[in-house]
């Protein structure tokens, strides 16, 4: 999977307009993976997973950092991710399926609130994107 | 056994209702083969899908979503007894049209992504689980009897 010259602009572009916004897209991403996929709440029995969770809206915000930061490095997200790649291996540990099912979320809620930004050129780069994010943060798995 | 809860059923039929069975099946098929290229394999005699404005635009492709997504709406009709409803569709996309079933899960995806585009903010989290729930078993009752 390598990201293309267009999708590298098609994803600049995207988190472009997202801006300010990708905080919150992060946290309601998180919120519809909860809801939609019931066993992705067992990485959090630590936090309240209620709506309009605190502990939630701050760990959508990391997660949105993530990925405006990966974004914004485009040409070497292995490079821009590899501390979040370490502590994945390391500590978290999320099984790779995981990674698909937030990013499903995400361009759920991208379509939902920036319907026509996700044209379908911009979702297949949005979703090579994210699948290169996961590959990234699952690299060192073993 | 499939359990579909009173809520569960209106937040599908109450979506459906408001579906363009026509439109919303060209773009979910067209944008299947926009974002995962691949799945272009079962469609070799579909003409021109050399961009994603000719797939886009291509009648096949139109007609062919349109098609599928008819079908989808038997399932909502039959939510009980999806088995039933695709065991004939099942045995066609395995001994006919030699479809990995994979395809389905991935097709299920997209037009979630499509009825969210459509929907926006009525695409409530609740309403996304539920159809995701509803793609899933689609996905699988065609997968059923593949041997």
């Amino acid at each position: 999977m390598v990201l293309s010259a267009t999708d590298k602009s098609n994803v600049k572009a995207a988190f472009g307009k997202i801006g300010g916004q990708a905080e919150e897209y992060g946290a309601e991403a998180l919120e519809r993976m909860f809801t939609t996929y019931p066993q992705t709440k067992t990485y959090f029995p630590h936090f309240d997973l209620g709506k309009g969770s605190a502990q939630v809206k701050a760990h959508g915000k990391k997660v949105a950092a993530a990925l405006v930061e990966a974004a914004n490095h485009i040409d070497d997200i292995a490079g821009a991710l590899s501390k979040l790649s370490d502590l994945h291996a390391q500590k978290l540990r999320v099984d790779p399926v995981n990674f698909k099912l937030l990013g499903q979320c995400f361009l759920v809620v991208v379509a939902c609130h920036n319907p026509a930004l996700l044209t379908p050129e911009v979702h297949a780069s949005l979703d090579k994107f994210l699948c290169a994010v996961g590959t990234v943060l699952t690299a060192k798995y073993r | 056994m499939v359990q579909w809860t009173a809520e569960e059923k209106q937040l599908i039929s109450g979506l459906w209702g408001r579906v363009s069975v026509e439109e919303c099946g060209a773009e979910a098929l067209a944008r299947l083969l926009i974002v995962y290229p691949w799945t272009q394999r079962f469609f070799d005699n579909f003409g021109n899908l050399s961009s994603p404005t000719a797939i886009t635009g291509n009648p096949m492709v139109r007609a062919h979503g349109k098609k599928v997504l008819t079908s989808f709406g038997e399932a909502i009709k039959n939510l009980d007894n999806l088995k039933g409803t695709y065991s004939q569709l099942s045995e066609l996309h395995c001994d006919k049209l030699h479809v990995d079933p994979e395809n389905f899960r991935l097709l299920g995806d997209i037009l979630i992504i499509v009825l969210a585009t459509h929907f926006t903010k009525d695409f409530t989290p609740a309403c996304q689980a539920v159809w995701q729930k509803l793609v899933g078993l689609v996905a699988h009752a065609l997968a059923r009897k593949y041997h």
